[in-house]
């Protein structure tokens, strides 16, 4: 008896320890760049426009560079995202053609960001001839969070209980009007929670928009779509190996507002899945 | 020890008593039309056939009650006749299914509004997300239906033939999962009604509820049989045996024999019809 209760603490040690150890470079992490970058933020930094090869002022156009390339990503990813989720999870017959379709989604999600980036530069950047420019960037992007949505979605949608659609039928319904009333009210929140993980990724990536969109220096705001523009990560990239004798406390501070954003992103969808699981009504 | 046969002997007993009484009611709705008419229907998952060479007819204005051991095809039969088995892949039908000697299978018909003359409850209670009201009023709303004042109308109506108004009144705007099991099973019957249908199919639609629930649900079916044609799949011979003016005896996809309840319940014409509702199987 002794033994096995012997047995079970050493156990729960043991998954502590490790659960530690998944923990502490998080937080190590994240300290570290608060810590650091804390001093550099000030009302300058986050609203002006760098100067002196960017080791002086603010960081403001990266800042609105990144919040338009998400918003460009929102605009074109989440119709087309979940557009097709509804088709696989609530249309599509199982097919071999759906099995392809389901396989290639989840392949896309392994491809390497930066593939993403070539394809971008390939397609919308020199055959488009959009450009080095938000659009293009908008656009890659979309493309590289397209499958994180369609799946998540795709999930949420299913997880909504078939008797549902079954009674919503059988009191008249268009397979439409059950979709549009029923089940997507109840995917929301699963919907929404992989919207904001899917932008997340596209906010943080610098190699899809390294070759479509990022311009190195560019100190002020974007007058068009069809402008390149600065972005967070690829300011953090270009400051922090391109420039030498850049100020450590400019590259945290860059760091931090890069973090918080996406962090705060995280924070949503997390208020978002936990206010809807208690309104859930199954 | 109580021999089984015993008591299975009794009940036999019994049912040939209650039945006694209710013979008048018969000849009332006899000669009229059917109102749904099986014609040598077969149906087939895959291979495996639910239904064989079914020739059935279902008066108005009476209940009908389908009845047998698990498996023999009854919940089939009952969505055929609102179509609700359409979407389930890799079935196979032969027959006719008439509804006033209209084949509800013939090309162009038009299956939301099929769906709308022949109302459906399913075995467990299930409330749409949302309100009592919102429950009641979905159907009516698809269909349509704007007017304020009707829609209001269409709710207390539908409720009250459900026997259920009293008891929600006052809580019209609750979430409907926050009722009993009973009132929910109710309320799915007044969502049911609020369309107006002519047939109201129901399949076990006590079988999740309590005996008191259930006495309430059968009385609120007594009341309804003079204005909807009602066809039940009973979850006990009981049950079967209380409220039907009509019986089926449904074996492995076989319609085994179909009399008005008190002939069938007390001299049943096929051996297996005695076996099985004296409870010697099942």
């Amino acid at each position: 008896m002794m033994n096995r209760h012997l047995v079970q603490r050493l156990g729960f040690i043991l998954l502590g320890v490790i659960s530690l150890i998944v923990v502490l470079p998080i937080l190590f992490v994240v300290g570290n760049i608060v810590v650091q970058g804390l001093g550099a933020i000030n009302w300058e930094f986050l609203t002006a426009m760098p100067r002196h090869g960017m080791k002086e002022g603010g960081i403001f156009p990266a800042i609105v560079g990144t919040l338009l390339l998400v918003l460009g990503t929102a605009v074109v990813a989440i119709p087309v995202g979940i557009g097709g989720a509804i088709y696989l999870a609530e249309y599509a017959r199982d097919t071999l053609w759906t099995r392809l379709l389901r396989l290639a989604i989840i392949n896309l999600a392994g491809v390497p960001s930066v593939v993403y980036g070539l394809f971008g530069l390939g397609l919308f950047v020199l055959f488009l001839q959009f450009g080095t420019s938000v659009l293009a960037g908008s656009l890659t992007l979309a493309i590289m969070t397209l499958p994180v949505i369609i799946s998540t979605a795709e999930e949420a949608l299913r997880a909504v209980p078939g008797e549902f659609r079954l009674v919503s039928a059988s009191l008249g319904g268009t397979r439409w009007q059950g979709i549009r009333h029923i089940v997507l009210p109840q995917a929301l929140p699963g919907i929404i929670t992989g919207v904001i993980l899917g932008l997340l990724r596209a906010a943080g990536e610098t190699a899809p928009i390294l070759f479509t969109a990022a311009a190195f220096y560019l100190p002020r705001i974007p007058r068009s779509l069809l402008e390149p523009t600065m972005a967070l990560p690829y300011h953090l990239y270009v400051i922090s190996t391109q420039v030498p004798g850049m100020p450590p406390r400019v590259q945290y501070g860059t760091a931090l507002v890069l973090l918080t954003i996406v962090l705060s992103m995280n924070a949503v969808a997390a208020i978002i899945r936990s206010y809807f699981r208690r309104r859930r009504e199954w | 020890m109580v021999n089984p046969l015993h008591v299975s002997r009794f009940t036999f007993h019994v049912l040939r008593f209650t039945f006694h009484f209710s013979r008048f009611t018969f000849h009332v709705s006899r000669t009229v039309e059917p109102k749904i008419r099986f014609q040598n229907v077969s149906y087939y998952y895959g291979d495996r056939p639910a239904l064989r060479d079914v020739t059935l007819d279902i008066p108005p204005n009476a209940i009908t009650v389908v009845f047998g051991p698990a498996g023999g095809g009854k919940t089939t039969l009952l969505r055929l006749i609102n179509r609700l088995n359409d979407e389930v892949e890799g079935t196979r039908m032969t027959g006719r299914v008439l509804l006033d000697g209209q084949d509800v299978y013939a090309p162009g018909v038009d299956v939301p509004r099929l769906r709308r003359r022949v109302g459906m409850v399913f075995a467990l209670p299930l409330p749409l997300p949302g309100t009592v009201r919102e429950n009641v009023l979905y159907g009516p709303k698809l269909a349509g239906v704007r007017d304020r004042a009707r829609l209001e109308e269409i709710l207390e109506r539908s409720l009250r033939l459900a026997a259920l108004w009293d008891e929600v009144k006052d809580r019209l705007d609750d979430p409907a999962s926050r009722l009993s099991g009973g009132q929910q099973q109710r309320l799915c019957i007044a969502r049911s009604l609020a369309l107006e249908p002519e047939v109201l199919l129901l399949d076990e639609p006590t079988s999740g509820l309590d005996p008191i629930s259930t006495g309430k649900v059968e009385e609120a079916l007594q009341q309804l049989k003079h204005q909807y044609t009602i066809v039940i799949v009973p979850h006990s011979v009981q049950q079967a045996a209380r409220v039907a003016d009509y019986a089926a005896f449904f074996l492995m996809g076989e319609l085994v024999e179909c009399q008005p309840g008190r002939d069938l319940f007390t001299t049943p014409r096929d051996r297996r019809t005695e076996d099985y509702i004296t409870g010697r199987f099942g």
